[in-house]
């Protein structure tokens, strides 16, 4: 099943690859990977779209926990989530399918930020759906590139993530 | 006044305790070589850097303390990596300090330059570029904090040669506070009393305890407890000498080469209580079938190897010490609960006595020199007094299987990398940390060639470790794989060309002795025990002898072959 993962970690050198290694080494998965600092300096966000069986998703978890640099890991399948990744799409615009592209775009509440005399440069933000279905009625008009940011995601409502201590670790609490 | 970051690092390490260090020196380590040059920490000059790190794992099997083994750039740096790779899969404590070149040359192909931090990564529970020397003391004592701390591992330093020479004052930290690190030590008390009321209600209970034992001193716990309730006890490999061998309650070890006692009690228990074990899948066997009827209770420091390879039904993080006590002290206060114990289990200790009896260890005695008679005799004559190491092979595991080892930390083996020529330099490791005791690696003539040149080490350390070669003339346990899955093509394993291993340790100024007959080995292993010198004893056993209890590769416990 698919899990988006959020992952605090000490903003040092190297921690990077430590994730990705950790991924590569044991054979797991990474769909997505989206990094960057938060309101603390010292700490990045890294959210990452994974998947895997209950059992590879628990060793995921425990396996990122164990870095040393990691603070803490937030399954959200575990929680309630909004999600949002970009995409930007170089399409093929003349006469004929630039009416057209404009109508969905705003439909899809997209914009338009690169113009050239053949092609529309468009920038859509959404969750996975809506940018699956916006992709599938603007694929026929020729995508001549795309490139997409992964998800990023936060809890809904009051909910954060506390960011003061490691959490502690799993298997003792659970079924306890 | 500021000193220099080279003078920092011995201060340092002087503030960790540390009295021995295992190095070689290169272009890198000057700064620091020169500083060691005024201290008073024992400097142990190996003759390969690989030597150094098994030296120190060695070190700190035996001893419990951090080994600290330091090398230079580039070459010196990536012949660390078995080493550390041997201490990470067993858990060991070791810090790893590698030398860099200048961090102005840092990634530009400079001469002995490599990537050590990223080369190792995988197999470091941590690692460190020192970039600054105003980080130097920190980064030592972090290093030192997280090798020994929670489920220990090695930890390495990178000091490139600008930031040892560069100046700083020195203070060192006086306590670690890394917020992303903090293991968890106590168990939870919920999941202890669960797993108190399952053992008791259980008829046929086993433990089944590994190296976390012997890495957070529990064996008196585990005795304590396992005698309480007449629990008998299996240890994997790494978990030998937690439990004495010579105990009625021990059932031996289990797993592939284990006895059949322990093999059929995993397979018919109805609880096991793993402790500081992790189920390797040399253990277990073929997973699916492990220990079908069984509930499975699992104490473990590390999360991670908790319902890895094996569902478990009671997990609990936690140091085995810690969560042992906690059991210990159940028993005796809910005298009510366990009012039956131990007659509940009167009959599953029948049957395990029956098992014990029917099958015991066993090799045929015909008149050739048996490697298991060899190594009988060093368990005799040392009355199991003596720290082993051992190789990797049918040396280690008949070493396993007939040497009945008595206390924690009495045998140093390469339990889960099972890395050849590891046991020869880490018995010099544990021959430093402890001079008086009689160290004996017990090695094949495979293994042995993978780091006899620190024979060089033990001779100028004047260090009088034994090495026992259990000489076959083969790869041994790979041979035994050809011979009954491969129709006894010994592709590779025959080694045909060996050095004459008496006259190799004369060269190199240490004592050697050749064994070929029965009657020549307890006066000739006695004379070389006491000769007070390192030793090569040259053994000439059978050559096609094989290791039995053997549970084939992927085939569940119980379907051994026997001799």
């Amino acid at each position: 099943m698919r899990h988006i993962v959020s992952v605090l970690v000490e903003n040092e050198f190297g921690v990077l690859s430590r994730i990705a290694g950790l991924f590569s080494g044991r054979g797991f998965n990474i769909e997505s990977l989206c990094v960057a600092e938060t309101l603390d300096p010292t700490i990045s966000t890294m959210t990452i779209v994974t998947s895997g069986n209950d059992a590879i998703i628990e060793q995921i978890l425990k396996q990122l926990n164990k870095l040393i640099n990691v603070i803490k890991v937030v399954d959200f399948k575990e929680l309630d989530y909004v999600s949002r990744e970009m995409v930007l799409i170089k399409v093929n615009a003349d006469e004929k399918t630039r009416e057209e592209i404009l109508r969905m775009i705003e439909i899809f509440r997209g914009r338009i930020i690169d113009v050239s005399p053949k092609t529309y440069t468009i920038m859509i933000t959404g969750d996975e759906e809506k940018l699956k279905a916006f992709l599938a009625l603007i694929k026929p008009l020729g995508i001549k590139e795309l490139v997409r940011t992964g998800p990023i995601a936060v809890a809904r409502g009051e909910k954060t993530i506390k960011m003061n201590e490691k959490q502690q670790s799993k298997g003792g609490e659970e079924n306890g | 006044m500021k000193k220099t970051g080279a003078q920092i690092f011995v201060e340092s390490l002087k503030m960790e305790g540390v009295d021995t260090i295992f190095c070689y020196p290169g272009g890198a380590t000057l700064n620091i070589t020169d500083a060691l040059h005024y201290s008073d920490i024992k400097q142990v000059m190996v003759r390969h850097e690989q030597g150094a790190v098994h030296a120190s794992d060695g070190y700190a099997r035996a001893s419990g303390r951090v080994g600290v083994s330091l090398v230079t750039s580039g070459p010196g740096a990536t012949n660390t990596v078995t080493g550390i790779a041997t201490a990470c899969m067993d858990s060991i404590p070791i810090v790893i300090f590698s030398c860099q070149v200048n961090t102005m040359l840092i990634g530009n192909d400079a001469f002995q330059e490599a990537d050590i931090v990223g080369i190792t990564r995988p197999c470091t529970k941590h690692s460190y570029l020192v970039k600054d020397v105003k980080d130097l003391a920190r980064i030592v004592k972090e290093a030192f904090y997280i090798a020994k701390s929670g489920r220990p591992g090695p930890v390495l330093v990178d000091i490139p040669k600008d930031v040892s020479a560069a100046l700083w004052e020195f203070k060192y930290p006086e306590k670690v506070y890394i917020r992303s690190y903090q293991p968890t030590y106590i168990g939870h008390p919920g999941q202890i009393k669960r797993t108190m009321k399952l053992i008791a209600s259980s008829k046929r209970p086993v433990l089944y305890t590994g190296g976390g034992i012997i890495s957070s001193g529990a064996s008196i716990e585990l005795i304590k407890f396992a005698e309480a309730l007449s629990i008998p006890v299996t240890n994997t490999l790494m978990g030998l000498g937690g439990f004495p061998g010579n105990h009625p309650l021990f059932l031996g070890m289990l797993g592939m080469h284990g006895t059949y006692t322990a093999n059929m009690a995993i397979t018919s228990s109805d609880v096991i209580i793993a402790m500081g074990a992790r189920f390797d899948d040399r253990a277990t066997g073929k997973v699916d079938e492990f220990a079908p009827h069984a509930k499975i209770i699992h104490v473990d420091i590390d999360p991670t190897s908790i319902s890895k390879n094996i569902r478990v039904d009671v997990p609990i993080v936690g140091d085995t010490k810690n969560v042992l006590k906690k059991m210990i002290e159940i028993v005796e206060d809910d005298k009510e609960t366990f009012r039956g114990y131990p007659d509940t289990i009167s009959e599953w200790s029948k049957d395990i006595a029956k098992w014990k009896k029917d099958y015991p260890l066993t090799y045929v005695r015909n008149g050739t020199l048996k490697p298991q008679y060899v190594i009988e005799r060093i368990y005799e004559l040392t009355k199991g007094k003596a720290i082993i190491s051992t190789e990797v092979g049918q040396n280690q595991m008949w070493t396993a299987q007939f040497y009945k080892f008595l206390k924690p930390r009495s045998i140093i083996t390469s339990g889960g990398l099972g890395t050849m020529g590891f046991g020869f330099p880490a018995s010099i490791g544990a021959q430093i940390a402890f001079p008086k005791m009689l160290v004996i690696d017990i090695a094949g003539d495979g293994s042995i060639q993978m780091n006899i040149q620190e024979l060089a080490t033990a001779v100028q350390f004047k260090l009088p470790v034994k090495v026992v070669i259990l000489n076959n003339g083969y790869l041994g346990l790979v041979r035994q794989w050809q011979e009954l899955f491969y129709e006894k093509r010994y592709t590779w394993t025959h080694l045909e060309c060996a050095p004459d291993f008496v006259k190799l340790a004369e060269a190199y100024g240490a004592a050697g002795y050749r064994i070929e007959k029965e009657d020549e080995v307890d006066t000739i292993l006695k004379e070389a025990f006491h000769n007070n010198k390192p030793t090569l004893i040259d053994v000439r056993v059978n050559p096609e002898e094989s290791v039995y209890p053997f549970v084939p590769p992927l085939a569940p416990l119980r379907e051994m072959i026997l001799v």
